[in-house]
């Protein structure tokens, strides 16, 4: 009896310790294969463009290409003028500031700082044609460019120093019958180069990403899921899902991986109670600017020496530049590890005339969160840093005249003179100068979303579990186990196991010796 | 000296079960603790969650023979002896004396044992078994439907946790060595595993203590 009752136990012990070990690996999740297979299957344009007679007849200006377009698609554009692609600001509620319209004209970053003065260069990619200045008409829809996202022939270009125009080379005629749903290439064109060159701004959106494998993004790889911006990037009615909080800082219209993937998509337990409290992005992608370096640092006080009364450049030997006279020195990383942050979807921004105090580095976009805030998850960032132009008596930010239009207009690129560059550019914001200038230490955070790396790449537990360097190092308020403990628990526990060896042997020791001194007695 | 069944099956079982869950849930649990490297983070937690789990069913088992059986009884404190005990560890076991408790198959804990034991049995595990499922369920709100616990921050658990830790593996070092105090060096030992030991008469136990004239005996 007692026989079969122990016996029964044993195996009862033994069957639950098998389930427990399988609990947990289950088999392939099917919802990925369903993604896959969704996003495998391209569609096909219901129609032919280059059939339309409205779209043989000779353009000879865009805006022309434009009128032809709403001839057909009756009242998009008043889709596309409501949206911030074209209205570049949107009313956003800013804790402490309250709701205001930001945007490029009142938002700067420390980068090329801003468009004020700029938009001749700047606005080159903007969606419209020829916003040179602020007194651009954003009611005339001839002015909607359809063809910066909508060409699919990838000869598009909009000329340098433009204000959004065309280039020369383009072939209008060419584009209009090549038109359709928006793919890498006129997203990319942009988005990939903003900051002045490729990868300079974002650090997870570059030309690599036109064409890429999936070790740099699982998603995009061309040879894989081969998926599109507008993929994740929604539209409804020309209005784009997705946001920067370089330029926003309300917690909607936000595109989520947990849109496609679920909230819980692991198959072990462990790993989706980490969804509680880290963002996907945090694992998923281990490494940024996996391809091109990005820039890190910017150091705009040095900008302006001369060689023989010339500009000049210097790059280091991989061919980046580290020092241009029209911008100062530069640091670049290149497959580099995020810093984390907690992050609840808030920002808030540095606008155009706040104060700011120069002994202090000035967050030009502040994120918000804290592991206390049930809304708020760590999150991977790229941090820029940069040391840029303010007025030291007024004590707030500089938007200088960067790019010359007109011969003597101030521009620094032209005439290396802070002073006009400055009284220019201020005039252009409004705001008074009051002729004294310094450089201040600024930092921007930039969210990291994309080159989502293979599953076997994300970042493995010990990264972060650890005690020395994990990633998670400087991210605080929290116990995290692996990486904190109790100095006073572990210096007594450590004594007290060391003491029991230490009395252990000693008792043993002594026991042989005076065994032995018996024996021989004996 | 007479041989005697000691040590039940379930007991025997239920003792190595709990030594290896221990020594293994130690090491596991050093290794998320960030102080050693063994397994590998990933697997260090996924085994100590399952040893746990273990270690929790043989609890549940152990708690239920101990009542049905009557065995706890055994492990109630009691002062009567625990100098005498005391003092056998410091100097009597030098001299070859006898061991002060007699070791019955109704008694067969001295009263160090009884003490060390009723408060790892009555403290250390269920502070470890109470931590460790908090710290397990802890912040699993949607898990399987359940709404779970909600603490404000791990620490206090985990540290708790790890003062237990501590005193386990101590113990388990102890314990380790003073398997060997037996009436020989291997005699516990043996019983442990095959239940079976020898243990003195009444008529021995007179003649021994008149052999080694300890005070204490006589009491
Ligand atoms: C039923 C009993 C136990 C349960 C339910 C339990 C559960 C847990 C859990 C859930 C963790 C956290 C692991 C993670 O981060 O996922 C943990 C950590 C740990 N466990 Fe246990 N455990 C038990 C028994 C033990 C025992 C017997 C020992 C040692 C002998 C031990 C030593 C540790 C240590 C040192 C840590 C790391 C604590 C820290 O650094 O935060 N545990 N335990």
């Amino acid at each position: 009896m007692k026989r079969i009752f122990f016996g029964l136990m044993v195996f009862g012990m033994v069957l639950g310790m098998i389930m427990l070990a399988l609990h947990g690996k289950s088999t392939e999740s099917t919802p990925l294969a369903k993604l896959n297979e969704q996003y495998a299957k391209k569609t096909k344009a219901s129609v032919d463009h280059s059939m339309f007679q409205q779209l043989k007849k000779r353009f000879t200006k865009p805006q022309e290409v434009t009128a032809a377009c709403i001839s057909c698609h009756n009242g998009r554009h008043t889709e596309v003028m409501q949206s911030t692609h074209w209205n570049w600001e949107r009313t956003e509620y800013i804790a402490g500031k309250g709701i205001r319209a930001i945007g490029k004209r009142n938002v700067l970053n420390n980068y090329c700082i801003g468009i004020s003065g700029n938009q001749q260069s700047c606005n080159r990619c903007h969606i419209g044609y020829g916003y040179s200045d602020a007194s651009f008409n954003f009611s005339d829809s001839l002015n909607v460019d359809c063809l910066a996202c909508h060409d699919n022939s990838a000869t598009y270009v909009k000329a340098i120093d433009g204000a959004g125009m065309p280039d020369k080379s383009v072939d209008l005629n060419f584009v209009a019958q090549r038109v359709g749903k928006p793919d890498r290439t006129n997203c990319g064109t942009c988005h990939f180069f903003g900051g002045g060159g490729n990868n300079v701004k974002h650090g997870d959106l570059e030309q690599a990403l036109f064409d890429p494998t999936r070790d740099v993004d699982v998603h995009m790889a061309s040879a894989g899921p081969d998926m599109q911006c507008v993929d994740c990037h929604t539209a409804q009615k020309h209005q784009m899902l997705g946001k920067m909080y370089s330029v926003s800082s309300m917690n909607r219209n936000r595109v989520e991986c947990e849109h496609c993937h679920s909230a819980m998509p692991h198959a072990d337990d462990v790993l989706n109670e980490h969804t509680y409290k880290v963002a996907c992005q945090t694992c998923h992608i281990p490494i940024y600017a996996k391809v091109n370096p990005t820039k890190l640092n910017w150091d705009w006080s040095t900008a302006g020496k001369l060689k023989n009364g010339e500009p000049y450049e210097e790059k280091d030997s991989s061919g980046t530049d580290i020092y241009m006279s029209i911008k100062g020195s530069f640091v670049w990383g290149k497959q580099l590890k995020p810093d984390y942050i907690w992050f609840n979807g808030t920002a808030s921004h540095y606008l155009l005339g706040d104060t700011l105090d120069p002994s202090k580095v000035l967050e030009i976009n502040t994120l918000y969160g804290s592991y206390d805030d049930p809304d708020s998850k760590i999150y991977p960032v790229k941090i820029h840093r940069a040391k840029q132009i303010y007025d030291a008596e007024n004590k707030y930010l500089i938007q200088p005249k960067l790019v010359e239009v007109k011969a003597g207009d101030g521009g620094f690129w032209k005439e290396f003179n802070w002073e006009r560059a400055d009284e220019e550019g201020m005039k252009q914001v409004h705001l008074p100068y009051s002729g004294q200038y310094g450089f201040v230490e600024t930092e921007m955070y930039w969210p990291i979303n994309h080159m989502v790396s293979l599953k076997e790449q994300s970042v493995q537990c010990a990264e972060c579990h650890t005690r020395e360097n994990g990633r998670l190092a400087r991210v605080g308020g929290f116990y995290m186990p692996g990486r904190d403990y109790s100095t006073i628990v572990d210096r007594l526990g450590v004594g007290v196991l060391i003491l029991t060896l230490i009395g252990v042997i000693l008792h043993g020791t002594a026991r042989v010796v005076v065994y032995r001194k018996r024996k021989d007695v004996k | 000296m007479k041989r005697e069944y000691v040590y039940r099956a379930f007991e025997r079982f239920w003792h190595w079960m709990q030594a290896m869950l221990i020594l293994f849930l130690g090491i596991t649990g050093f290794e998320i603790h960030g102080s050693i490297r063994f397994f590998g983070y990933d697997q260090a937690v996924r085994y100590h969650n399952t040893a746990a789990i273990s270690f929790l069913i043989l609890i549940v088992f152990a708690i239920f023979w101990h009542f049905t059986t009557g065995e706890w009884r055994q492990y109630l404190p009691t002062w009567k002896n625990l100098r005498a005990q005391a003092e056998y560890y410091v100097f009597g076991i030098f001299r070859n004396a006898p061991h002060p408790t007699k070791k019955t198959v109704l008694s067969k804990l001295n009263p160090l044992q009884k003490l060390v034991y009723a408060g790892l049995k009555a403290l250390v595990i269920p502070v470890m078994v109470v931590s460790g499922l908090l710290y397990m369920f802890y912040r699993y709100p949607h898990r399987y439907e359940v709404l779970g616990l909600n603490v404000g921050g791990l620490e206090v658990i985990a540290v708790v946790h790890t003062i237990g830790a501590f005193l386990l593996v101590s113990f388990f070092v102890a314990h380790l060595y003073l398997i060997t105090t037996g009436r020989t060096v291997t005699s516990n030992l043996k019983a442990m595993i095959t239940g079976y030991e020898e243990l003195p008469e009444e008529s021995d136990e007179k003649k021994s203590s008149v052999e080694a004239n300890e005070p204490v005996l006589t009491k």
